[in-house]
């Protein structure tokens, strides 16, 4: 049996390396096409798997929306998808895959940030740049590289904005914020304990837990005993249902809010009926509020049977912004761009109209237009509605 | 910082009960069968873990069926124990039989080995089939009660503030005793545990006693892997959600309990279990507090390790354990 088994997959190897190398010989001889790809990177499996796969898909429509404005230039578009599994040593070994193939001349992802950062070391190496629709650590483009860009908004934003929420909508004065100890959560958390610090109230308690443990009635303890008017939390939506959940079981009833990593489905499918009045702040807007938003939706749906997740729609233009660039690197030639052209041509995009956020890259790839956006869980369903939205500052 | 610690005092108890409670049922699977076997099942993590899925799938069974609705709560999930425990049961036979036996005879570090290739195993099988059936493996499970109820404890003293506690906790306590109870006076009362302490204290001369030494591993088995399933069910209840790698950290406390109480001791496991979950708790609750901020909840695992570094330091046989000396 090992043996046949051994055939059958020297048989497979052999058959899938004769009609890859056949199929790309036929297409030069036959139209003249050559292959533009672009890679995507985000965790299809694992605990973010849902918004993982939602930057694929949204991705991969913008391309399917592109090919054949490329087939007319004589290209034909290939989306070539990785799992990072939200791991950053899986991201870096992918990130050198991608380095390796030259025909890929850039990548959308990732999804964390932690994951983005080590990643990034090697895109910049490679010259492939980057665009991600979801990381928000300050330290992902601080480090100035020329390969990173985003489109959203970053942490040491989207914290002030969540604290001026708290502070001046809601009134918390006692807050008391968790974090799980990931560069994300952590960044976050602080973020948001310093802007909500100077502006007026009190920190009551700095705490952590850590990632896939499912008791945190320890913390809820401490919490309880310092009777806060608002929690705040810096992690994941896994683990925020379930904080949520053993919160209200404890009696302890403020309300509690996080960043844009509990801007998921899951949350409502953990927390159940508590999610009720929880509140994120999330870089992603509310789709069906945008001009565009709802034709946009139904499309998505007809082509992946499924809603669309936040991120999809970022991940959408993230897409559309690196195959505009693409085209401006290309010019006139009829060659494929070099990979720092493409590279420039995206850190030069200026006043991009998006279907979900106007896009003009500062000089270390900032989205100037990002903004951040305030959800409220009226009901257990996802998404939230939208309270309010904060824009940038101007720098 | 004394009064501050002394009012979360009894919501601590509460809690840390119960996350110990469950430690200590998973604790006893693992003693049971390093007594027997000297071999740690580091799969019996794992079957907790399958215990809960188990419980998930029934439990939509019955929600499909409708029958959530005729029965009360508790009978289904008396109901949904003793299935998960059935089920957990076998699957503790079957892997004893596909991956310790052949090896029985083989060196202890590769029944060790083995027993990781299971779990690794379980651990993808059950993730394949929650995705294969839900399409995500982190999985919510219904609960069967909702309840909470307030202790007023701050108008019994002002040391103390209220606290409040879950239904299913109150079930958690009241099934974890009847199980501790049920095994204890299996293996000190009944013949089968009689066979059980035999072949747990000399395989070979059990066997000439006309002992029937795999019937008695095959029963080892399937008890501990049951009482594993079962906490499975209780876990899963308790916190609503659940993922095929809740197993590996719950397994490791549960070992760790076992090791504390004495490893091969059952009312040793039981104590080291509980010990161990009110240690964890109570080191998330006030570490903050002890330290002046310095140490957070984070650090409650280190703080419980510690503990445990130190008692096994001066008493390296466990708490309960008999300093046994090497047989001849």
């Amino acid at each position: 049996m090992v043996a046949a088994l051994i055939t059958g997959l020297l048989a497979g190897c052999g058959n899938g390396a004769t009609s890859s190398s056949g199929s790309a010989g036929d297409s030069t001889a036959s139209t003249g096409d050559k292959v533009i790809k672009i890679a995507t990177q985000s965790p299809l499996s694992g605990g973010s798997s849902i918004q993982g796969e939602a930057i694929k898909l949204g991705a991969q429509m913008s391309m399917e929306d592109h090919k054949e404005e490329f087939t007319k230039l004589g290209y034909s578009l290939e989306l070539v998808p990785y799992d990072d599994q939200g791991d950053p040593k899986k991201g870096v070994a992918n990130a050198e895959l991608i380095g390796a193939d030259q025909q890929v001349l850039g990548v959308i992802g990732h999804l964390n940030s932690g994951v983005s950062i080590p990643s990034s070391v090697v895109y910049e190496k490679y010259n492939i740049p980057m665009i991600s629709p979801a990381s928000t650590a300050t330290e992902l483009t601080d480090r100035k590289l020329k390969v990173v860009n985003r489109v959203v908004a970053r942490d040491d934003f989207q914290g002030p904005a969540a604290a001026e929420y708290a502070v001046k909508t809601v009134g918390a004065k006692n807050i008391f914020i968790i974090q799980d100890k990931t560069a994300y959560g952590q960044g976050l958390a602080e973020a948001f304990r310093d802007a909500a610090q100077a502006q007026g109230a009190t920190i009551s308690g700095y705490e952590g837990i850590t990632v896939g443990e499912k008791d945190f009635n320890g913390v809820l303890n401490i919490a309880a005993t310092q009777k806060p008017d608002f929690i705040f939390f810096g992690g994941l939506y896994a683990e925020a249902g379930l904080l949520i959940k053993q919160a209200r079981d404890k009696g302890i009833m403020a309300p509690i809010m996080g960043g844009d990593a509990l801007d998921s489905s899951g949350l409502v499918d953990i927390a159940g009926t508590d999610v009720k009045g929880a509140l994120y702040s999330s870089v992603a807007g509310d789709i069906s509020k945008l001009p565009d938003g709802q034709e946009w939706t139904a499309r998505y749906k007809e082509a992946f049977g499924k809603n669309p997740e936040g991120y999809s729609v970022y991940a959408y233009d993230s897409m559309t912004v690196m195959l505009d660039a693409i085209k401006t690197a290309m010019g006139s030639g009829t060659e494929a761009p070099a990979r720092d052209a493409v590279r420039d041509a995206v850190r030069a995009t200026k006043d991009f109209e998006g279907v979900a956020t106007k896009v003009s890259f500062d000089d270390i790839g900032d989205n100037a237009y990002a903004k951040v956006f305030i959800y409220k869980f009226a009901d257990a369903t996802y998404p939230g509605s939208l309270e309010a939205e904060i824009a940038q500052p101007a720098k | 910082m004394f009064s501050s610690i002394l009012q979360t005092l009894p919501q601590v108890l509460i809690d840390g009960l119960a996350l110990g409670a469950i430690y200590a049922v998973v604790a006893l699977g693992y003693t049971m069968v390093y007594g027997i076997l000297e071999l740690i099942n580091f799969a019996h993590g794992e079957i907790f873990m399958t215990g809960a899925f188990v419980e998930t799938a029934v439990l939509f069974i019955f929600q499909g069926a409708g029958w959530l609705t005729d029965m009360p709560a508790w009978l289904s999930y008396v109901l949904i124990i003793l299935i998960a425990m059935l089920v957990t049961g076998a699957l503790g036979v079957g892997i004893e039989r596909v991956a310790y036996r052949p090896l029985r005879k083989a060196p202890k570090l590769i029944l060790l080995i083995s027993a990781f290739g299971v779990s690794f195993v379980l651990q993808d099988v059950i993730r394949f089939i929650a995705e294969l059936k839900t399409g995500n493996y982190i999985i919510s499970t219904p609960q069967l009660f909702d309840q909470r109820y307030q202790l007023p404890l701050s108008s019994i003293s002002s040391w103390f503030t209220d606290a409040s506690v879950k239904a299913n906790t109150l079930f958690i306590f009241a099934i974890a005793i009847v199980l501790m109870i049920g095994l204890d006076i299996f293996v000190n009362r009944t013949k089968w545990g009689g066979a059980m302490r035999a072949v747990a204290q000399d395989r070979e001369t059990a066997s000439l006693m006309s002992i029937n030494v795999n019937k008695v591993i095959v029963l080892t088995f399937f008890i501990g892997s049951a009482l594993g399933g079962s906490t499975g069910v209780l876990f899963a209840q308790q916190y609503g959600t659940i993922d095929p790698y809740i197993g590996f950290i719950l397994g490791l406390k549960a070992f760790t309990a076992a090791v504390l109480g004495g490893i091969g001791n059952i009312r040793g496991a039981m104590f080291g279990g509980i010990v161990l979950g009110v240690l964890e708790m109570f080191a998330s609750s006030n570490l903050g507090i002890l330290t002046g901020g310095n140490f957070g909840a984070e650090y409650k695992d280190v703080f419980a390790f510690m503990i445990l570094i130190i008692v096994l330091i001066f008493k390296p046989e466990g708490i309960f354990g008999k300093a046994i000396k090497e047989k001849v």
